[in-house]
Parts: C-alpha cells; sequence; structure tokens
C-alpha cells in the first residue's frame, strides 16, 4: 500500500471527524423554503403543502426557518424563485411538476443545497424526488362513487393529460366498475391547476352530460361549491373541503406531507440527508382521508372502510389483472400488479371500459 | 358636479414629468399600504427589496432584463398598431405560435449543429406569429370582424394548441409521457452575453428593434400613415393612404414580433417547450406599451420598470413573505396614476357650483 493511499485516508478519517463534530454542536437552524404553484388560500394542493409545512415546522421548532413562496408559476420564472431560494437556504422543496428542469438547472450550479421535487423523475445527488400515490386514494373514492351514483355517470374535473392525472382517471374507474358494472366516467380538462371559475364550469358542464357524482383532480374547492348548490356528491381533494360541501362531500382524499417534511429537513440538520425516491400510499400515511359523510349508507362506508384498512396493510393494490388498454389490448395479467416503472410513472393511456376520448 | 374640460394647451413639461409622477405616487401608496401591514423597522428594507435590490444585486439585475426583453419586443409591436387605432389584444396567442414554430424547428433538427439553425428557428416563429396575427387581419378586412375579438379569441386557441403539439408531435419521447418537448441541445440555444446569467442576446436584439422602431415611425411613410390613421382616420383617407394597408401591416408587424418573442423564451429562459410557455407577456406588453405612451424608447424603460415589478415583488415574497399579489397592485396602481395623470394634464377639473 503507498503512502499516499494511507495519507488519504487518514485524511478522510479526520475530516469525516471534523464534519460529524461540526454537525452536532452547530447551533444554527436549517433554512428550508417551499415553492407552491398555486395560493396557500386553494384549500386544496398548495393548502395541504403549506399544513404539512406547518407540522413540520410544530415538530422542529427553532431548529429550522421556514420560508414558502406562492403563486409560482410553472415558467422560466420559477428558475430565477428557485435560485434566489437556493442562494439563502439548505433545502428547497419545490412542490409541482412543472418546476423539474429548472429544479434540476439550479441544483446543478448550487450542489452544497439540498432540493426536494415532489411528482417527478428526476434524481440527482443533492434533489430528492417524492410523490404520493394518490390513485389508493382513487380507488376508495372510486367504489363510493360507484354505489352512489343513481344516473351510473361519474364526473371527473382533469387538470393536465399527465400520468399522475390519468393514474388517478383508471383507478377510480376501476373501482367504480368493480362495485357498479353500468358506471361511466365522463372527464373534462382544464388545462390548469388552479381556475376556480374553469373549475367550476367543468363541473357544471358534467352535471348537465348527467353526472350526479364529482370527482376533480385540480385544486379549488369551485367544484364541491357547485356540487353542493346542485344538491349532488363530490370528494374533497387534497385536503378536507368540508366546509364548502357539508352535505356533497362524501369524503375527501388528504394529501399529508406534514412528517415527510419534518423527516427530510431533520436529516438535513443532522447531516444525515441523502437524494431518495419516495412514493408513498396510504400504507405510509401519506395518503388519508376526510371523515365518511354520514348521509352514505352504511355498508357503503364500510365497503370503503374495509378498502382502506386493506390498502394501508398493502394486501390490495388499486391496479391488478386482468386489466385492458381501452383499445382492447392487454395490459395485465388475471392477479398481476403493474410495476413503479414503467407503468405507473409514465401511464398514459386509458383502461378498457372508459368511454371518453383519451386527450390527444 | 365635477366636470372635466379640455385644456387649450397641454404643458410639455408635464406630459415628460408625469411618468415620474405617477412613479412617486405609485411608490407613496405603496408606502402607505407598507406602513399599515408592516413593523416600521421592515418598511425601509421592504421598499429596499422591491426597488432598488433588483438593480443592484448582480444575480437579480441580468433577471430583470431577462425578464424585459419579451415585454419590449411585443410592447413595440402593439404599440404600432395602437398608434394607428388596430388593437391587437392578443399578442399572447402570437407569442405561443411563435414559441412553438421556432421550437418546433428547433426539435426537428434536434443535434444537429449549425450556426444557421438559430435564424431559421428565428425566422420560423416570426413568420407563425404574422401568419397567426393575419387572420384577425384578414377577416377584419374582409368581412370587417372586430380584430379586438379574434386575436383574443385566438389566443385560447393558441394556447390548446400548444397543449396538443406536447401531448403528440413535439413530447419528449423519453419523458415519462409529461407533455413537455426535450430540452434543446446547445445550437438551438440563444447564446448567452453576460457568463453565468440567463442574459441572452434577445436583449440586444430587443434594444435594436427599438430603435428600429423609434426612426421608423419617425422617419418613414408608414410610420406617419399609422399616426395619422389612428388620430384622425378620415385625414388619413383623404391623404389617400390605404386603410387595409394599414391593418394589414400593423398585425403583421406586432404579430411577427410577438412570435420572436415567443421564441426568445423557448430558446432562452426556458430551454424547452412546456405548457408553462404561455405567461401573459402579451397582456402585460398593452401596460408596457400604454406606459410609454407608445414610444418606442419609452418602451424601453417601461418595460425594465414592470419587469422590475416582478422580480421585486418575488423578493419581498421571499423575504417577508408578503402575498404575491403585491406585484399586481404594483402594476394596478402604476397604470392608474399614469392614467390619471395624463387625463389631468388634457383636462382641467372644473367644480361646478349650480345644481341641476
Amino acid at each position: 500500500m503507498s503512502k499516499g493511499r494511507f495519507s488519504s485516508i487518514l485524511k478522510l478519517s479526520v475530516l469525516s471527524t471534523v464534519l460529524a463534530f461540526t454537525s452536532n454542536v452547530s447551533a444554527d437552524p436549517v433554512k428550508a423554503a417551499f415553492v407552491y404553484i398555486g395560493p396557500t388560500g386553494d384549500h386544496g394542493w398548495t393548502y395541504a403543502h403549506d399544513e404539512g409545512v406547518k407540522y413540520a415546522k410544530e415538530k422542529l421548532g427553532d431548529d429550522v426557518i421556514m420560508t414558502t413562496i406562492e403563486n409560482v408559476a410553472e415558467n422560466s420564472d420559477s428558475e430565477r424563485v428557485i435560485t434566489s431560494l437556493a442562494r439563502k437556504n439548505d433545502i428547497v422543496f419545490t412542490t409541482s411538476f412543472g418546476y423539474m428542469n429548472p429544479t434540476v438547472k439550479v441544483a446543478k450550479r448550487y450542489p452544497d443545497v439540498k432540493f426536494e421535487h415532489a411528482t417527478g423523475y428526476m434524481l440527482e445527488d443533492n434533489v430528492s424526488v417524492y410523490s404520493a400515490r394518490f390513485y389508493e386514494g382513487r380507488h376508495v373514492i372510486g367504489k363510493i362513487a360507484g354505489r352512489m351514483t343513481e344516473s351510473n355517470v361519474i364526473g371527473y374535473i382533469a387538470s393536465f393529460p399527465i400520468p399522475e392525472v390519468i393514474r388517478g382517471i383508471n383507478s377510480a374507474f376501476l373501482a367504480a366498475k368493480s362495485v357498479n358494472p353500468d358506471v361511466q366516467i365522463k372527464v373534462v380538462w382544464v388545462y390548469s391547476w388552479y381556475d376556480p371559475g374553469k373549475e367550476a364550469d367543468a363541473a357544471n358542464a358534467l352535471i348537465a352530460q348527467g353526472a350526479d357524482v364529482l370527482m376533480q383532480h385540480t385544486d379549488s374547492t369551485a367544484a364541491m361549491t357547485v356540487a353542493e348548490e346542485k344538491g349532488i356528491y363530490a370528494f374533497g381533494q387534497a385536503s378536507n373541503m368540508r366546509e364548502w360541501g357539508p352535505n356533497a362531500q362524501l369524503t375527501g382524499i388528504i394529501n399529508d406531507w406534514g412528517p415527510y417534511y419534518a423527516d427530510r429537513i431533520a436529516a438535513v440538520r443532522d447531516g444525515t440527508w441523502s437524494s431518495s425516491d419516495t412514493f408513498a400510499g396510504v400504507q405510509q400515511g401519506m395518503v388519508k382521508f376526510a371523515p365518511m359523510n354520514n348521509n352514505m349508507p352504511t355498508e357503503v362506508k364500510n365497503e370503503a372502510m374495509k378498502a382502506i384498512i386493506d390498502l394501508s396493510m398493502g394486501a390490495i393494490h388499486p391496479f391488478t389483472g386482468p386489466i385492458n388498454k381501452q383499445d382492447g389490448s392487454p395490459w395485465l395479467a388475471e392477479g398481476e400488479t403493474p410495476p413503479n416503472f414503467p407503468d405507473l410513472l409514465t401511464m398514459d393511456f386509458y383502461v378498457e371500459g372508459i368511454d371518453s376520448q383519451y386527450p390527444n | 358636479m365635477i366636470k372635466l374640460i379640455p385644456r387649450v394647451e397641454n404643458s410639455k413639461a408635464m406630459i415628460l414629468l408625469s411618468p415620474l409622477l405617477a412613479l412617486t405616487l405609485t411608490a407613496l401608496s405603496a408606502l402607505i399600504i407598507f406602513i399599515f401591514i408592516l413593523d416600521d423597522i421592515k418598511v425601509s428594507s421592504v421598499f429596499f427589496t422591491l426597488f432598488v435590490l433588483p438593480l443592484t444585486d448582480s444575480y437579480l439585475f441580468p433577471e430583470l432584463l431577462v425578464k424585459a426583453a419579451p415585454l419590449m419586443i411585443i410592447g413595440l409591436g402593439l404599440s404600432i398598431g395602437f398608434r394607428a387605432g388596430i388593437w391587437n389584444i392578443g399578442a399572447e396567442g402570437q407569442y405561443v405560435i411563435g414559441g412553438i414554430a421556432g421550437g418546433a424547428v428547433g426539435l426537428y433538427f434536434y443535434n444537429v449543429e449549425g450556426f444557421w439553425l438559430l435564424p431559421l428557428m428565428a425566422l420560423a416563429a416570426i413568420i407563425g406569429g404574422m401568419l397567426y396575427a393575419s387572420i384577425a387581419a384578414f377577416l377584419k378586412i374582409r368581412y370587417q370582424v372586430n380584430e379586438i375579438l379574434v386575436t383574443l379569441m385566438l389566443t385560447y386557441v393558441a394556447v390548446l394548441f400548444l397543449s396538443a403539439m406536447l401531448q403528440g408531435p413535439l413530447r419528449n419521447p423519453a419523458g415519462f409521457n409529461f407533455p413537455e418537448s426535450r430540452i434543446f441541445h446547445d445550437s438551438a440555444m440563444l447564446p448567452i452575453i453576460w457568463g453565468g446569467t440567463r442574459l441572452h442576446v434577445g436583449f440586444i436584439i430587443a434594444i435594436i428593434i427599438s430603435f428600429v422602431a423609434w426612426f421608423g415611425i419617425k422617419k418613414h411613410m408608414f410610420g406617419m400613415q399609422i399616426k395619422i390613421s389612428g388620430s384622425a382616420p378620415r385625414a388619413a383617407k383623404f391623404a389617400g393612404f390605404n386603410d387595409n394597408k394599414t391593418v394589414l401591416y400593423s398585425l403583421l408587424i406586432s404579430g411577427g414580433l410577438a412570435g420572436l418573442a415567443g421564441f426568445f423564451e423557448a430558446s432562452g429562459p426556458a430551454g424547452q417547450l412546456t405548457p408553462g410557455l404561455p405567461q401573459f407577456y402579451g397582456f402585460t406588453a398593452i401596460i408596457v406599451a400604454f406606459l410609454a405612451r407608445l414610444h418606442p424608447i419609452g418602451i424601453l424603460f417601461s418595460s425594465l420598470l414592470i419587469a422590475l415589478s416582478y422580480v421585486g415583488g418575488e423578493e419581498v415574497q421571499i423575504e417577508y413573505n408578503l402575498p404575491s399579489s403585491i406585484t399586481q397592485i404594483f402594476q394596478g396602481m402604476l397604470l392608474f396614476y399614469f392614467l390619471a395623470c395624463d387625463i389631468l394634464i388634457k383636462y382641467k377639473v372644473v367644480l361646478n357650483k349650480t345644481k341641476n
């Protein structure tokens, strides 16, 4: 063994001792920043992230200083915002898909800063990705919708045709169909994450087409308000929207980011942060549900509760074969479940039985 | 009763000073708002972050110029039509089509190196924007359809067309089926003129266009023609100016420039085509044009001012946790005071004591 190698090992161990020492005594709070796509008052997606931030702040107290910035459009402006945050923070969370390339670009320029990008797929040494298995939530509300619809038409307000949204539509449809073979799903694309006006228009259009249960993959409470007015049913999205639809909201899919945020920021504090890929669901507690509305029949409630328990034990998968694609070609064989990649993460087809046209 | 009576003579000095006056009033109003919502100590630092930091910080200043470039280019094009009374409200749509056209050329020649690629992309973008605006010109000339409605409606069509392209032919084949194009290769990206920043050659071109437009309006016959068509349409007719030509050229120029701005955005700071390409530059440029009273050199400054409100607005949000609406409030107040000043320069306020 050469002397050089030995001395470099020695240096390394000295260095790591020093590092461990400094990270232990360092009293400086971790500076964490969050980029939001909508306003925190959307009571949906961004609201849920902000609740997570509050949870993490409460948990970590003086160990963390939080900065949040709302209404950052998914365009070249976001790169400037992310850069500004990277200059002043230890870890930056970018909470929408459209921030992916800007996040990665900035991360390359700021190798000492940690980045966490929600719902994307590009990992780097200092960029983690995290997302929730929202389609597990869709499975539960799909079962409820299939039981509760009288017109057999479920209305679905969708944002952009990206894999995450497609997964939700397919999962909800399959679950609804499993309890109600006659059910149909009608999809309206609003090409926005947050646009209360368009979301309300879409809700009305779907009701005009016969829908009596609404689902949404957009961020505002507009559809819930419409559902309440029209006396039909809907589901809270990303957070509990009970306040806007005391009668309409059957339950809601709640995104619970708090524990994840607290863990990741604590990891930066403790010097244990490393790049990771998280795709968590009901089992890990990242997807939760709002209380079931009392206006639901007990059997429906029980069926939904059973689905939640099964999901939380990992006993069922919303996509379990046999499932064909919309064009009739086979996707999953009897009993087969899809891998995350490529099937779930790149999903760009409807399953068989959906008669809406795939957006192209 | 309050009445507005036209002044016989407008003060030249006031016409020049009113933008500064409007800016001062905006700053004062902002100050009052801040005093109400902030602790005393913070007011001055928020003010500094909002108005001064973007001009002095070595990272934010080039960003300010990046943000101003598309506003400047689109505002210049719009100002020409506005002078002639041609209201192209849908520059946003032409901007999107320009971005798609330029981007599509770049993606078609993906990984092909060559100095000719950028000019070709720019040409495609300009032609794309022109063709898109010419729909409104055609409908106006042939059927007297109002260009405000046509250009505005076509904006929504353009945005949907972008979505369709990103779901289909322009989608990144290795992009997990997300509606985004590939990231452009180096030959399809605008050269950076300030190392380590995002400031690209488009900013220089924007300034060149300002001076060309200034010269053109002052010296060229077409400049005279649009001016007279706008202010005295009948006189323009007697002078033998062709109305249809004014309509066509105004829309082609504003459409072409908006298209160019779309390409600069796609090949500059964005570096790819995404659904985030449209970002209201086409609409914000209307404010930019009017703040400058449609003067090309004025647009140079007003675009910087509006860009300042964006960049400074983001910084105060980050630094002091103020709501994002601070930028819109600032822009709204600026335009309000500016228009109010202009009214008061042109009209006298008279208190009419007699009651009806």
